[in-house]
């Protein structure tokens, strides 16, 4: 059981960052997984009052605040319709509806889970990360980089721009962890990420420069599907095998690349 | 602590520790509809609105909803109208999961959400042990008017 001492809902970033940084306290989005976890804090910092609840559309791209709840993404009308309704798609497989109303951005994001369904969905679209003290990233960055200090995820920013996409994962039940997930998007470039390895999503960078330049058909996709699944490094746990990650991992960027083709 | 909180349109002032869970909380003033099953907010029993929208109240901490507005089964009026399909159809066994699932099923009929798809993603979080679904399935498709 998690248990603290104090409860404090910040009216603004600044504070909730100055809280954070000289007391023993820890951030809360929704809360979901924080609860599960066994710990003892001075203070739990409450994001909801800190006015991170935004979804602004300003000319091609859609900024997030870390507040915003995933369902959003199935019920906002900006994100719902986002790629066609790519992040709906995705959103849509994260746990129940319920725990989709109170999960966020930021708790999404920030602690780079590996089983994350949207970390590897947001991995293929053009898409920053801002955080309050260390700045902006592209979403790919802030995957790779350690932060040297504990900061506050203040928002995430999506380009607008003409891409095909695909979602494919695998799990044991509707309701359950991915197993494996793949996502694609495919615009001048094809972008491939591959999460739940179990480690947090990666894109394929060497068969992204493979696939530079040439035109998609059903023998390129087959080899490209097979270099993905060589290329990630998988491992196992209690979910699955290494080998049997690596197998997966080739059909469903196969089955992915034939969507987007 | 105290936090102010309406509960089914009632203003109320409830003490609290810091680190107390909504259900518990709930359950520690009388609200005994809004029931534990799993605590780890996968089974969907502890469904309550928070502000209009289903959450499950075993996964958000009782200092966040101070100032909001918390309803539960007692304070839907559609409730007795579904529990009675519910009956009907069927669609109770132990009925224990059932106060969760006319909580979500309640807000999706405000929604008006009658695509069968649409109604099987919103409440894949709603489990139950006994039913087999089958006939709790018929219950909601005839209270949401469920197209065919
Ligand atoms: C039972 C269960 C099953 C799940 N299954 C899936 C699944 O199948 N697929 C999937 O993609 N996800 C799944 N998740 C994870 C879920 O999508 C969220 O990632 C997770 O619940 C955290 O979101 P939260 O908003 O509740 O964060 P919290 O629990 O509040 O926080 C998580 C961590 O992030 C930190 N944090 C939160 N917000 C910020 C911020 N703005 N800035 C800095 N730090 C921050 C917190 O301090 C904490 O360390 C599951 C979670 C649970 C509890
Ligand atoms: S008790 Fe809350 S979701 Fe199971
Ligand atoms: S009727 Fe028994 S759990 Fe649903």
């Amino acid at each position: 059981m998690i248990k603290f001492k104090e409860y404090i809902k910040p009216k603004t970033i600044e504070d909730a960052y100055n809280l954070l940084t000289t007391k023993n306290a820890e951030i809360i989005g929704g809360g979901a997984f924080l609860r599960l976890s066994n710990r003892k804090i001075d203070v739990a910092i409450d994001l909801i009052d800190a006015n991170l609840n935004f979804i602004n559309e300003i000319n091609d791209s859609v900024e997030i605040g870390s507040m915003v709840t995933i369902s959003e993404f199935e019920e906002n009308p900006v994100l719902s319709k986002l790629y066609n309704g790519f992040l709906k798609n995705v959103s849509e497989t994260v746990l129940s509806f319920q725990m989709r109303n109170i999960i966020t951005v930021g708790g999404t994001l920030y602690p780079k889970y590996g089983f994350s369904d949207l970390i590897t969905a947001l991995l293929v679209l053009p898409t920053e990360v801002y955080l309050y003290k260390s700045g902006k990233f592209s979403v790919e960055d802030f995957l790779k980089t350690r932060l040297e200090h504990k900061d506050i995820l203040a928002k995430i920013v999506i380009k607008k721009e003409n891409l095909k996409t695909s979602f494919q994962y695998i799990r044991n039940s509707e309701y359950d962890f991915s197993i494996l997930n793949v996502a694609v998007s495919k615009g001048n470039e094809v972008k491939i990420a591959v999460g739940g390895r179990p480690a947090v999503a990666q894109l394929a960078y060497k068969t992204m420069q493979f696939l530079h330049g040439k035109d998609l058909n059903e023998e390129i996709i087959k080899e490209a599907a097979k270099m993905v699944s060589e290329e990630i490094p998988f491992a196992d746990d209690i979910k699955a095998s290494k080998e049997y990650r690596k197998k997966v991992c080739e059909a469903l960027v196969k089955r992915a690349l034939l969507e987007v083709m | 602590m105290k936090i102010n909180v309406t509960i089914n349109n009632e203003k109320k002032e409830l003490e609290i520790a810091p680190d107390d869970i909504l259900l518990d909380v709930l359950r520690r003033y009388g609200y005994h509809s809004v029931r534990r099953g799993c605590d780890t907010g996968m089974c969907g029993i502890c469904t309550v609105l928070l502000d209009g929208k289903p959450v499950p109240s075993c996964s958000i901490f009782a200092a966040r909803v101070d100032g909001h507005e918390i309803t539960t089964v007692e304070g839907l009026p559609e409730a007795k109208e579904l529990a009675k399909i519910l009956a009907e159809e069927g669609a109770d066994q132990c009925g224990f999961c059932s106060p969760g699932l006319i909580v979500n099923t309640v807000y999706l009929k405000k929604l008006k959400i009658k695509k069968i798809e649409e109604v099987k993603i919103k409440l894949i979080g709603n489990l139950c042990r006994c039913t087999g679904y089958v006939g709790q399935h018929r219950a909601i498709e005839k209270f949401l008017g469920v197209e065919k």
